[in-house]
């Protein structure tokens, strides 16, 4: 096997390893604590500097039958949660010492309600992201939310927080984000060298490694296929993938529409990489620095509130940057934020004069023909469009 | 809020009936006696504020309610599914934004006012902030975002009431002094405050009647009637203070006569079951649901969704000695911004308190807030009280998750337990 399969069948098999297995071995090599997150706005850097490994969990995806998780959700709420749960209680998350459950919707907050009410001795504790942009409001509200979850840590036994470490955790990330940054620029650029399937399964890698292994991954990944001269381009749509920002679409989906003729050359995968979009900086005070980074340089999103922007610009934005030929919105079913924020994204692109398309996924969601056609019409008619 | 046909005839609900239809008088002439008008939620809304300032509130989701009663939902929601919005989101956006592609005429007939200002007072909901999104996006016009923290840890912190009274302080009130050209008069406001204080022990004193045995309310099927006016536009007003005086004495009245609730067919002869229910009702299908309830002598002594305006019979009471801090804690406190185990510990006190056989849930599909969580809630709440819990599902305002059958069904069988569990009777 080339080392660049190596890597890649790595990466997927840390990415599809639902019982967190390389969690367990971190933490019997170094005895510090694993805390996990649900999507999207974690600031991993101060449980990295407090000696603590951030986990993402992003539910079990299509690999885990749900047994109990049913049992805690009705039929219009989405998969995430109940995969989650099960997850909780088939032992998969025995290795994690708490959980953080971000401002993103309604049923991650409640799910950490049901977290505190059934696993009462790990910590457990709601995220609230600033919707107030002030750093005087927002700013100091979230410091002291930040402040009080790493006191809560160090009770548990992390080190205590300091300047210098979450500077270093600073740096790390901010090197880690460069990485991400640097491949999606290389996937709109040559989006025939980095396949989205490929690019995803080292995110979703990259949220249960330490930060320093994503990191070393990621740079071998790019020299990898850089140096790989076999990766042609193909006759291939450029699209943005757009709504998939929690519960994850199965890895099967990114291949079919891959095979269906499209290239991504954007999306809201794996969020957590990229919710800041630039380095923070490293000077002064590093608390600080990463309060200021979640109100003045997070992404715009669909559970953010945007002062007096005009919704969907963004995306149409995204879509010039990216030289996309169409948007294919693809939302979790029952995803009120998403989907909701659809009909507003949709009519910017459409004032754009952009193509989309749109359609509805779970995690677990097996039969993707459907999707398949329409992306492969979808796929043409671009290419049909810039062709006349 | 409702107004009930023939169901609650007191004086008090005619006076509530007039003071809604005078509102809604007032809103539709707003564009000619320029009223400003400022459209915010039910949960941790300021009408104490708004008022003070001289405007009129507008709950959407009064006016989605209301168009869920009066059958008019069902083709707002179409409507809004034909422009878009997908089938699977909360169904009070989709009717109230069909409402308004429809022409923005209001549950009196009366067209209602475009906003002047858009408080998005997000709290214990996310959707509040799609959906004022949208609305930002039709009306074009200033708009405030309130960010109210949860209560994720399961109380108030001086941080987070800091962080509130900031945003009132700095954002809020020089946006309304922005739409009015008035200046802040805080004595005014606590002059509101005091009105809305009078008002709210009034009112935990109708809900708590309910402890009597028999119960001279219902807490959900008429407890929405009661909650009407503290909940709207009326919170801090004379009127809102009269109405819930007269309410008051007339509930306890009906305790010195011994009589149990009014019901679609009038006083409910005989209490059977005595239960808490948690979840909103379904407008759409509410007498009917009301009827079954009432067939079965089955009272609701307490419920949740009276709460979503505002918790007040924990001991809240607006505090007009702290106008802005009061505010900020009235808006922490609604039900769907407390976490899961404080709504938990509330129902299991709700079912003891009330000695009620046993706690409902009503699961609405469109709204994640109060449901995703709820089987949760019945497992700890039987855990913890030893009553037994029912579930039935339904929608607010979408008809199509109403299926009557299927509902009486779960109903029966769940007032069949209760007895089987009065009688010793196990359920095989
Ligand atoms: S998929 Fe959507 S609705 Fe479900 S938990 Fe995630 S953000 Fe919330
Ligand atoms: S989700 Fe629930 S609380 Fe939010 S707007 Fe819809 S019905 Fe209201």
């Amino acid at each position: 096997m080339s080392a660049l399969t190596d890597l890649l069948d790595r990466a997927e098999r840390v990415y599809r390893d639902w019982r967190f297995t390389t969690v367990k071995e971190w933490k019997a090599r170094t005895g510090g604590l694993a805390v996990g997150y649900m999507p999207v706005w974690v600031p991993r850097e101060v449980l990295h500097a407090q000696g603590v490994l951030p986990v993402g969990v992003m539910g079990a995806g299509d690999d885990l039958e749900i047994i109990r998780g049913d049992a805690y959700y009705q039929s219009y709420i989405c998969h995430i949660p109940r995969s989650t749960i099960e997850l909780a209680l088939n032992g998969s998350l025995d290795c994690l010492d708490g959980m953080l459950f971000p401002a993103t919707c309604d049923v991650i907050r409640n799910l950490s309600g049901i977290w505190k009410l059934t696993f009462a001795d790990k910590l457990v504790r709601y995220y609230d992201t600033p919707q107030d942009f002030d750093p005087a409001r927002g700013g100091a509200f979230v410091r002291k939310d930040l402040e009080e979850l790493s006191e809560d840590l160090a009770r548990r036994g992390a080190r205590p927080l300091t300047a210098a470490a979450l500077r270093r955790s600073v740096e790390a990330y901010n090197e880690n984000r460069r990485l991400v940054r640097g491949l999606y620029d290389l996937r709109r650029d040559a989006p025939w060298k980095v396949p989205t399937y490929e690019l995803y399964v080292l995110l979703r890698a990259g949220m249960v490694l330490p930060v320093e292994e994503s990191s070393a991954m990621l740079a071998s990944y790019r020299a990898a296929v850089e140096a790989d001269t076999s990766r042609r381009p193909m006759d291939q749509a450029r699209v943005v993938l757009s709504g998939s920002f929690c519960e994850q679409p199965p890895l099967g989906l990114l291949k079919t529409l891959e095979r269906s003729g499209c290239y991504i050359v954007d999306d809201d995968l794996a969020q957590v990489h990229r919710w800041i979009r630039s380095d923070v900086p490293l000077e002064g005070d590093p608390l600080d620095a990463l309060v200021a980074a979640s109100l003045h340089d997070a992404i715009p999103h669909p559970t953010r509130w945007s002062e007096g922007e005009k919704k969907g610009e963004d995306l149409v934005e995204r879509v010039r940057r990216s030289r996309a030929g169409g948007v294919l919105f693809a939302a979790p079913s029952f995803c009120d934020p998403a989907l909701l924020d659809q009909p507003m994204a949709v009519a910017a692109i459409e004032r754009a004069g952009i193509p989309w398309t749109a359609f509805k996924y779970a995690e677990n969601g097996g039969q993707f023909q459907v999707i398949r056609e329409q992306a492969g019409t979808f796929a043409d008619s671009i290419k049909l469009w810039s062709a006349a | 809020m409702p107004t009930p046909k023939d169901a609650l005839k007191d004086d008090s609900q005619l006076r509530q009936k007039t003071m809604i239809a005078d509102h809604f008088t007032r809103l539709s002439r707003a564009p000619d006696t320029g009223e400003k008008c400022v459209y915010t939620y039910v949960p941790g809304n300021l009408t104490e504020l708004l008022r003070a300032f001289g405007t009129l509130p507008v709950l959407p989701e009064i006016n989605a309610l209301q168009s869920g009663m009066r059958g008019k939902s069902r083709d707002f929601i179409a409507l809004a599914e034909k422009t878009g919005h997908s089938e699977d989101v909360c169904a009070y956006v989709k009717s109230d934004i069909g409402m308004q592609a429809a022409g923005n005429v209001g549950p009196t007939g009366e067209r209602l006012p475009k906003p002047d200002l858009l408080l998005l007072s997000y709290t214990g909901c996310f959707t509040f902030l799609k959906w004022f999104e949208l609305l930002r996006e039709q009306y074009q016009c200033p708009t405030v975002m309130l960010h109210v923290p949860y209560q994720g840890e399961g109380a108030i912190t001086a941080s987070m009431r800091k962080y509130v009274v900031d945003q009132i302080k700095e954002k809020l009130i020089p946006a309304l002094e922005q739409v009015t050209g008035r200046a802040y008069d805080e004595d005014l406001l606590k002059e509101h405050l005091a009105r809305s204080a009078k008002a709210e022990d009034d009112l935990v004193a109708v809900l708590e009647s309910a402890k009597h045995v028999p119960s001279p309310i219902d807490s959900w099927f008429g407890g929405v009637y009661y909650i009407g006016p503290i909940f709207t536009a009326f919170r801090g007003t004379q009127d809102a203070v009269e109405y819930y005086r007269m309410l008051r004495a007339e509930v306890e009245e009906r305790v010195r006569l011994g009589k149990g609730p009014v019901t679609p067919d009038g006083d409910l002869e005989r209490e059977r079951y005595r239960v808490v229910v948690e979840g909103p009702p379904p407008w759409t299908h509410f007498r009917e649901l009301w009827k079954m309830f009432a067939d079965e002598g089955a009272v609701v002594v307490a419920s949740t969704y009276t709460k979503v305006g505002g918790v007040y019979d924990f001991g809240f009471r607006h505090d007009p000695s702290r106008p802005l801090e009061t505010l900020a804690d009235y808006c922490m406190g609604c039900y769907t911004n407390l976490n899961l185990p404080t709504r938990v510990d509330m129902i299991a006190r709700y079912v003891r308190e009330y000695s009620a056989d046993g706690f409902l849930i009503n699961s609405v599909k469109s709204c994640k807030s109060f449901s995703a969580g709820q089987l949760m809630i019945l497992r700890e709440v039987e855990k913890r009280t030893g009553r037994p819990g029912g579930f039935i599902e339904s929608d607010l305002v979408d008809p199509r998750y109403f299926s009557a059958a299927n509902v009486k069904n779960r109903l029966e069988s769940y007032f069949q337990m209760i007895e089987q569990k009065r009688t010793g009777v196990g359920v095989a």
